[in-house]
């Protein structure tokens, strides 16, 4: 069964639409001709095992690589073929939450949260110290700003890093595995946080994890991505609902061990990998 | 016969590597002096590389350059007494650091202390994601880190470079004058009336600006292409190590045939 995207599918609508979309990294293809859309204002979760090309997504959307075949088009405008000072626009409408943070080491958490004011503004100083409280106030850290990241917790760094993002006001947010390596309580923190400040602030959020009940629980809608094609797209409920023409896609959601998935890429068995197969 | 098949196709194979290394470095080159000149709008940027780079390396500079002057002079003085010629000790000393050691051993010594740092500094911003960051804020990297850092060593090693000669005269001084012996005015006067500006001291800037691109070309490239691993980035320091103070050695020789050879 080919799922095919549900949601009308007209320009104005969708922040996001990848167009017959094909990936590859040397001979290896990471995605083939896949059609994607994410909604305006909307929570939409990327779901799928490890290695499938989650991230991979998310730097086709914010052009740090470029489809080998298809469109990427974000905000209407066509990434692949965008030249720097287009693409460069665009990315500052855009915020990214990078897998750990990534924070400039050498930067305060306050100095980081204003980089990107100072970069991209021409505000007095005075004001981006303001900005920069909202924003640490609304990730819950305005305590932490004179700290250094090397100073933060792993769930501390997150949410400065994504007070760091938000800091231009982006109209698109992308949150590359936020819930990697979380306790449970800051992982609910972000999982509110996520949502909040879609809601509130009118976003569009791409959320790529593999954290399949966590995610679903703020989804509006969920793609989920295995074996570089789409195994399963619409809202978390219809998800659920495709699992039955689709093994690879029950498997994932259930976590079980069997199944069409690998969790490597075992191809050889085990005694040929030993040198022993047609030996005996 | 496998063996020499095998020895070939090894030796293909590192040439292979060696050309289109050379040929990324060139198109990392061609892109970083698009982004050079733009840095020059946040000179806050370069000072600070400056001081990372430079300052801090003045201390080994110092020291070496006073040993190794105090080398010279003390070597000079008992080659050139056994000609009677002790009063040239000044200029032997002073040629020999403006033309050739204080460009070469500074270049080396700054490849060793800040080209290495600088390439760990880039490797480590990439692999901690810092790098596409940057990036994603729409903020060029090569302008705001890559950019600087190439000014701040283009920059130090010249003038580190002249502070390396500087304080080895004043160490062949002390060993030549004041302790074995030589007269202080022909020590000086024999520097003053031998030693040209523009061919010697002129020759001996221009190496050094021309190491100092070498190297920082090569710190930079390095720590941009760095695979983003804890072993990418140990590869990749001591790559930077190994090529600049290979390079300086090299583009010594070709500089030096040209302006001082026959």
């Amino acid at each position: 069964m080919t799922v095919t995207e549900t949601v009308s599918s007209s320009d104005a609508d969708a922040m996001i639409r990848l167009e017959g979309v094909s990936f590859s990294r040397g001979a290896q293809a990471i995605f083939s001709d896949i059609d994607l859309t994410v909604p305006r204002g909307k929570v939409t979760v990327v779901l799928g095992p490890s290695g499938t090309g989650k991230t991979t997504l998310l730097r086709l959307v914010g052009g740090q690589v470029r489809a080998s075949r298809g469109r990427v088009l974000v905000d209407g405008v066509d990434v692949g073929k965008a030249r720097r000072r287009a693409l460069y626009a665009l990315r500052r409408r855009m915020g990214v939450l990078f897998q750990n943070g990534a924070l400039f080491t050498d930067l305060t958490v306050g100095e980081n949260v204003a980089f990107p004011l100072h970069a991209h503004s021409r505000l007095d100083r005075e004001l981006i110290d303001r900005i920069v409280l909202f924003k640490l106030e609304a990730v819950g850290l305005r305590a932490a700003r004179d700290k250094y990241p090397a100073e933060l917790s792993g769930g501390m760094a997150r949410r400065a890093a994504l007070a760091r993002a938000m800091a231009l006001d982006p109209a698109l947010m992308l949150y590359d595995e936020p819930f990697a390596g979380q306790d449970p309580v800051s992982m609910g923190v972000l999982l509110r946080l996520i949502r909040r400040l879609n809601d509130a602030l009118g976003l569009t959020s791409v959320v790529v994890t593999h954290d399949v009940k966590e995610a679903m629980s703020i989804a509006d809608r969920v793609v989920v991505l295995a074996g570089g094609r789409i195994i399963g797209s619409g809202t978390p409920d219809e998800v659920l609902a495709q699992r039955e023409g689709e093994p690879a896609l029950a498997q994932f959601l259930d976590g079980a061990p069997d199944g069409p998935l690998t969790a490597g890429s075992e191809s050889a068995s085990m005694g040929e990998a030993l040198g022993l197969e047609g030996r005996s | 016969m496998i063996a020499v098949i095998d020895l070939v196709a090894r030796l293909g194979r590192m040439a292979i590597g060696g050309v289109r290394h050379a040929g990324s470095m060139g198109l990392f080159a061609v892109r970083l002096a698009w982004a050079l000149f733009p840095t020059w709008t946040r000179p806050r940027d370069i000072v600070q590389q400056v001081y990372a780079a430079g300052v801090l390396s003045l201390v080994i500079i110092l020291v070496a350059g006073g040993f190794v002057g105090l080398v010279l002079g003390l070597q000079g003085y008992n080659i050139l007494n056994k000609f009677n010629a002790n009063e040239s000790l000044g200029v032997m000393v002073a040629l020999s650091l403006v033309r050739e050691l204080g460009p070469v051993v500074a270049a080396l010594l700054f490849a060793g202390r800040a080209g290495s740092a600088i390439t760990a500094e880039i490797a480590l911003m990439k692999t901690t994601e810092q790098l596409a960051a940057l990036e994603m804020m729409a903020v060029d990297p090569m302008r705001r880190v890559i950019g600087p850092r190439f000014w701040g060593a283009l920059i130090s090693v010249p003038l580190l470079a002249s502070l390396f000669s500087m304080v080895g005269i004043i160490g062949g001084y002390l060993i030549g004058v004041v302790v074995l012996g030589v007269d202080p005015s022909s020590f000086w006067g024999q520097i003053a009336e031998q030693m040209d500006p523009w061919e010697d001291v002129g020759g001996g800037a221009l190496k050094s600006l021309a190491f100092g691109a070498v190297i920082a070309l090569i710190a930079v490239y390095e720590g941009y292409e760095a695979e983003p691993t804890a072993s990418g980035m140990a590869r990749a320091t001591t790559q930077t190590v190994v090529l600049s103070s290979l390079a300086v050695l090299g583009l010594d020789f070709v500089m030096t045939a040209f302006m001082f050879g026959a």
